[in-house]
């Protein structure tokens, strides 16, 4: 026996399909079975591109209106009549929110954090790195399906199956009940500069090493002039230094560009395990010791007041 | 008002992990509470004294009956705990630990749930929204404001693109982002006073939960494997005479991004 049909949570942003979406997609495509989206919102706005990238059905719920999506998804999905083998969704702030409620509604476990999906026979392997990414933990479902495995973004590469438009099904969201009481009144969103901090090809990201807040700047200075995007450690993060938007790690963004700049991170594996998959690694710290300097291809074990200014005034040379 | 607060004891981040033979995590030795908790207690005491009564409560699920990490928030300003400490709960999945802190929380009055969006050991970042519909309730995940007006709380939720204010009627579980407010150090005098706040410690059983559908039993999934990643080489690590930045231009023109 092997699986027949796997269902994915597809998720967009004005109209644009997320790349995890499309991630999950390829992966579904190759696990066996129909591909089916699930979507809250319209479907037609998503079908295209959905179907060019695998999905034969989307289940759509319609405009969710001011409703918080993941409850009205996830009730959407328990009262859908039928269910698939396994439900993939992104850990992102949605896909975990309707796993989470699904989870309950239909009293079945769900792994989360996995950078991979297997299906052995009619068995789902989920694996996830843990301790930093040091160690890879592979975890059966050993109960009845549906099974709901949340898979950490970059952890498969987007590719188009050239497949024609998904049709669209209507996925009705019953009454939420006393479920339903939290509403949306209003969506703000904070313009961004310059690449997205998970899409930049570089990426310079600081840590409690640069001492005080004012230091971030120059992490700034040199992401602007490399056109990368600044990111951050927890710690600062935490510390208020930055938004939370910049963070890079477990908790936080999984960024794989092809240079990543740590200053002033020591590499807790919070931190780690949310660049280790970048392709080159630069390092600066005082501490000859820090972690980072364990995964770094090329590590200046320096004050980081003194390198940065010298790298910053070096590369504005060029012009 | 009256605040359930769900809070984890974890084993040093700080220290390397290790895993038990069953490939659990190693709790033992000291745990302390977990950092991204005491944002949680701290909003939540704020949110208390702002309304000028009630308590905040503490929730947590422990092995051994360990307190090391509930008794720091105690000593911030929880009024009470409810330890949840059952071997039948060795190997939980997220979806027991929900059902288990669900259970805990309604042995107190409360209107409000606060938890971390995630724990710094375990990551799931699914539990909070689980208890939510344990308890079939609202729920907004990722708060990094929060008010209560009345029985509305108003929620800043942080977004991919910014943020969306959420309202909802209490009670509701929240789970909190660091940021959402600056925790305090314990005091001398919390120190000393958590030392006589009361700890109702219950098993499975107490809570009305069949021990047979929690922890290995009714986790639903076996680890199958634990591997070594495979690991990435160090490179060349230099010490700063200077010039450490030229290495880092000549690294960089090497790879034609400069």
């Amino acid at each position: 026996m092997a699986i027949s049909n796997v269902w994915v949570f597809a998720e967009a942003v004005d109209g644009k399909v997320k790349t995890i979406t499309l991630e999950l997609l390829a992966k579904a495509r190759t696990l066996g079975g129909e591909v089916t989206a699930v979507f809250g919102g319209d479907g037609a706005t998503v079908a295209e591109e959905l179907g060019a990238h695998g999905a034969t059905k989307v289940f759509a719920t319609g405009d969710l209106g001011d409703k918080m999506p993941g409850v009205a998804i996830a009730s959407a999905v328990a009262g859908a009549g039928q269910s698939p083998d396994l439900f993939l969704l992104g850990t992102t702030y949605e896909g975990r929110d309707v796993a989470a409620r699904l989870s309950v509604k239909l009293d079945r476990p769900v792994l989360t954090n996995n950078s991979e999906v297997d299906v052995d026979g009619d068995t789902v392997i989920a694996t996830t790195q843990i301790f930093g990414g040091s160690q890879l933990v592979r975890t059966k479902f050993t109960g009845p399906g549906p099974h709901l495995v949340l898979v950490r973004p970059k952890s498969f590469a987007a590719e188009p199956s050239g497949g024609g438009a998904a049709a669209v099904e209507e996925l009705a969201v019953p009454d939420l009940g006393p479920t339903g009481g939290a509403t949306i009144l209003d969506r703000h969103v904070e313009e961004a500069t310059g690449p997205k901090l998970d899409e930049a090809a570089i990426v310079v990201s600081g840590g409690r090493g640069l001492g005080e807040a004012a230091k971030y700047e120059m992490v700034e200075q040199l992401a602007k002039l490399l056109k990368g995007a600044p990111g951050a450690s927890r710690a600062i993060v935490d510390a208020g230094w930055v938004p939370y938007a910049y963070q890079v790690g477990q908790t936080g963004k999984v960024v794989k560009p092809n240079v990543y700049i740590a200053v002033g991170i020591s590499g807790a594996t919070q931190h780690m395990v949310g660049m280790k998959g970048s392709k080159h690694i630069i390092a600066v710290n005082k501490d000859q010791e820090a972690p980072i300097f364990g995964i770094a291809d090329l590590g200046i074990v320096g004050d980081v007041h003194k390198v940065l200014p010298k790298l910053i005034e070096a590369l504005q040379a060029r012009g | 008002m009256n605040i359930a607060v769900c809070v984890k004891q974890i084993p040093d981040p700080a220290e390397p992990g290790t895993l038990n033979p069953d490939n659990t995590l190693k709790r033992e030795g000291k745990l302390i509470l977990d950092e991204s908790d005491s944002y949680g207690v701290e909003m939540a005491l704020q949110l208390v004294d702002k309304a000028g009564g009630g308590e905040v409560t503490l929730v947590s699920m422990a092995p051994n009956g360990v307190r090391d990490g509930l008794r720091t928030a105690l000593a911030m300003g929880a009024a009470k705990a409810v330890l949840v400490s059952d071997d039948a709960l060795k190997g939980a999945g997220a979806l027991d630990t929900a059902k288990v802190l669900a259970a805990a929380i309604k042995r107190n009055e409360f209107d409000l749930v606060i938890a971390a969006t995630e724990s710094s050991d375990g990551y799931t970042g699914t539990v909070p929204e689980q208890i939510a519909e344990l308890l079939d309730l609202p729920s907004v995940t990722f708060a990094k404001h929060i008010e209560v007006d009345g029985s509305t709380v108003k929620i800043q939720r942080q977004t991919e693109s910014g943020y969306d204010e959420v309202s909802s009627p209490l009670p509701a579980v929240v789970s909190v982002t660091a940021g959402v407010v600056e925790p305090r150090y314990p005091s001398f005098k919390g120190i000393m006073a958590a030392k006589s706040k009361p700890v109702d410690e219950v098993s499975v059983a107490d809570l009305g939960i069949d021990s047979a559908i929690v922890g290995w039993a009714g986790a639903g999934q076996e680890i199958i494997a634990v591997d070594q990643a495979e690991e990435r080489q160090a490179g060349e690590i230099v010490e700063d005479d200077g010039e450490g930045y030229a290495k880092i231009v000549a690294f960089l023109e090497n790879l034609k991004v400069i």
